[in-house]
């Protein structure tokens, strides 16, 4: 709809004015004139305009650049069009130096300027929709959405609010399902990057040398396969952030090369001899431990402490029971909207099981089982029986008593190889069931070698 | 609902005879034909050898009678305002008034063989685009659509002398409120 769309004629010649404005109306625009420099700012005060088409000559008072800097100082994302009569290259390049983003020459073809205004507004449309999508996003990814009132989480949110205009690198540990995730967007949009990229990268579901050439792009021809040169994550976060997702996963020459990037603040394309600056913040996370890691050989010490400099640890899901009813309405609330479902509320005896139930999927699981719940459920409320599933599994109600003679890593192969069997190797659902994140079951597929 | 058609001096008579009955035939109301208007002193720029538009709508507003409730002037004289190097035309929107050249819509202009035919369905197109705005209406993303905006003959040579189904239904809110 242009008629959402606002455009300011200023012009001391009236009939230029008028007709102009007439013209533009005619696209639907709202559009309103402004017979001096002066007028226009003061317009542009009292309710800004999306875009301002300022004559350069405008005598007496201010001109058509005095008033564009004016504007811009009001305004600095408005688009301004200079328009004379009398062109030369000198006034052209003052007036986009300046910070026109066009400058027409009176009079000009109809194809000319009508080409300009849709241009104009398709990328304002664009900017509101980026706007609107930001603004979304920072909602999702606030504070006010990792919800907590445990004590621990409350601490995390003011260390993530202190450190998040700092460069220094992030580390978050901890298990599967209880939100690294959502801690390193918060770290990003709480600081000066927000405006920039954030780029997550999955460590563990990508083989060294694809990882390789992820992180640092290639040139063409850098390997078979390499048609084109390809510019990696560490480039495309720029001043932005960059999410290293189980870096606990990655081989130790790419540990050797991630050191250098954090020691040297820059790189090469595979292939390359560009030097490329490293801008963007390196935010780690891991569900391993790293110092036992690092105590056993498996990670490499001076990474650890590199990438250690802030070290955030999250609590799993039964550290902080006390936010689980929160996060069940949370979830009620959000995941009901979804499946268009009626769903409103909890009992108290369901809640009392979820309450009760071990969640080694944390949080992850909990939403999982709570979508389960929903879709499924027959009545306004969820209730005992729409938990069923849970009694099934053999953490439920059941005692489960491992086979002896049974290391914990075999027990989790035995439960990753029935899973995947169940599922037909479906990651998506089987990581799913076993409540961890795809990049986590990838991780645990290639260490006990299950074939796929 | 009265339609007035007011030819500025130099306008054929047949021509203007043509584009009454198309008025007539499309909108089904009443029109009256108003006698020329004389050139007014300040319309021609000796510059720009054209007739600025702003000048011709203003000098017409002055001989309108009350009881028409839309204008239509109609010059054979090539227009422009200031901004730009020529218009087909320009409307108030939602105001009484629009104003319709024919000297760019003819053969002759682009040093080709004139067609009369062909003059008078590019007028048609454009008498419907302008008047649609002194209803309302704004231009349409349809390029089949009368009131897609023309910026030259060949944008007018796709569109159909109607409107399409949204502006339409738009016109007819419109029409019905103001009581026609």
């Amino acid at each position: 709809m242009n008629s959402t769309w606002r455009i300011l004629v200023v012009d001391d010649e009236v009939a230029m004015r008028e007709s102009l404005a007439a013209w533009l109306r005619e696209d639907g625009y709202v559009v309103d004139g402004a017979a001096s420099g002066r007028e226009a700012v003061e317009m542009a005060r009292a309710a800004p305009y999306d875009i301002y088409f300022l004559d350069l000559k405008m005598p007496p008072g201010i001109g058509g650049i005095e008033t564009m800097i004016e504007i811009r100082k009001l305004q600095p994302e408005a688009t301004v069009v200079i328009i004379t009569a009398y062109a030369t290259v000198d006034t052209a390049i003052n007036a986009l130096k300046e910070g026109a983003q066009e400058y027409m020459v009176k009079p000009c073809n109809p194809e000319e300027i009508s080409l300009f205004v849709k241009r104009t507004i398709e990328v304002k449309n664009l900017q509101r929709e980026n706007q609107y999508l930001r603004q979304k996003l920072t909602r999702h990814y606030s504070f006010q959405d990792i919800i907590s009132k445990n004590a621990a989480m409350h601490a995390i949110f003011e260390l993530v609010k202190e450190v998040a205009s700092q460069r220094s690198t992030v580390l978050i540990q901890g298990a599967s399902g209880t939100g690294k995730e959502l801690v390193a967007r918060a770290l990003h949009e709480a600081g000066g990057r927000a405006s920039r990229p954030f780029v997550g990268v999955s460590c563990a579901a990508l083989a060294e040398t694809l990882l390789e050439s992820e992180l640092f792009g290639h040139e063409k021809g850098a390997f078979t396969g390499a048609v084109a040169r390809k510019r990696g994550k560490f480039e495309v976060a720029g001043g932005g952030s960059i999410f290293l997702d189980e870096i606990g996963d990655i081989s130790p020459k790419l540990q050797m090369d991630l050191l250098r990037v954090l020691q040297e603040r820059r790189f090469f394309r595979l292939g390359g001899t560009e030097e490329i600056p490293m801008e963007a913040r390196i935010i780690a996370a891991t569900n391993r431990n790293l110092q036992e890691a690092v105590e056993r050989g498996d990670f490499r010490e001076d990474l650890f402490y590199r990438l250690n400099v802030i070290n955030i640890r999250l609590p799993s899901l039964c550290e902080r029971r006390e936010d689980i009813p929160l996060l069940v309405n949370h979830f009620i609330e959000r995941l009901a909207l979804e499946a268009g479902k009626q769903v409103r509320d909890v009992s108290k005896p369901a809640l009392k099981l979820l309450m009760d139930h071990d969640w080694p999927g944390n949080v992850r699981e909990l939403e999982n089982t709570v979508e389960r719940a929903i879709v499924t459920a027959r009545s306004a409320t969820l209730d005992v029986a729409d938990f069923d599933f849970l009694a099934q599994s053999p953490r439920g109600g059941a005692k489960w008593n491992a086979p002896d003679g049974m290391s914990l890593a075999e027990i989790e192969k035995h439960a990753v190889e029935s899973v995947l069997d169940r599922t037909g190797g479906n990651i998506k659902l089987a990581s799913e069931i076993l409540g961890v994140d795809r990049s986590t079951l990838y991780a645990m597929v290639r260490r006990h070698n299950i074939p796929r | 609902m009265l339609i007035g058609l007011l030819p500025v001096e130099g306008v054929a008579g047949a021509d203007m005879d043509a584009l009454e009955a198309f008025v007539t035939r499309h909108y089904g109301c009443a029109t009256r034909r108003l006698p020329d208007l004389a050139m007014p002193a300040d319309g021609y720029d000796a510059h720009r050898s054209q007739y600025e538009a702003t000048a011709l709508l203003k000098a017409a507003l002055l001989v309108r009678p009350a009881d028409v409730d839309r204008l239509l002037v109609v010059t054979d004289k090539d227009i422009f305002i200031p901004m730009l190097t020529f218009i087909f035309g320009q409307a108030q929107v939602e105001g009484p008034t629009a104003l319709l050249s024919l000297a760019r819509l003819k053969q002759e202009f682009y040093g080709m063989t004139g067609r009369r035919d062909l003059m008078l369905e590019r007028a048609h197109k454009e008498i419907v685009h302008e008047l649609g705005h002194t209803f309302g209406l704004v231009h349409c993303q349809d390029r089949q659509c009368a009131m897609a905006l023309s910026i030259n003959v060949t944008n007018i040579d796709i569109k159909r002398d109607s409107l399409c189904g949204g502006c339409a239904r738009n016109l007819a809110g419109r029409l019905e409120a103001l009581g026609w």
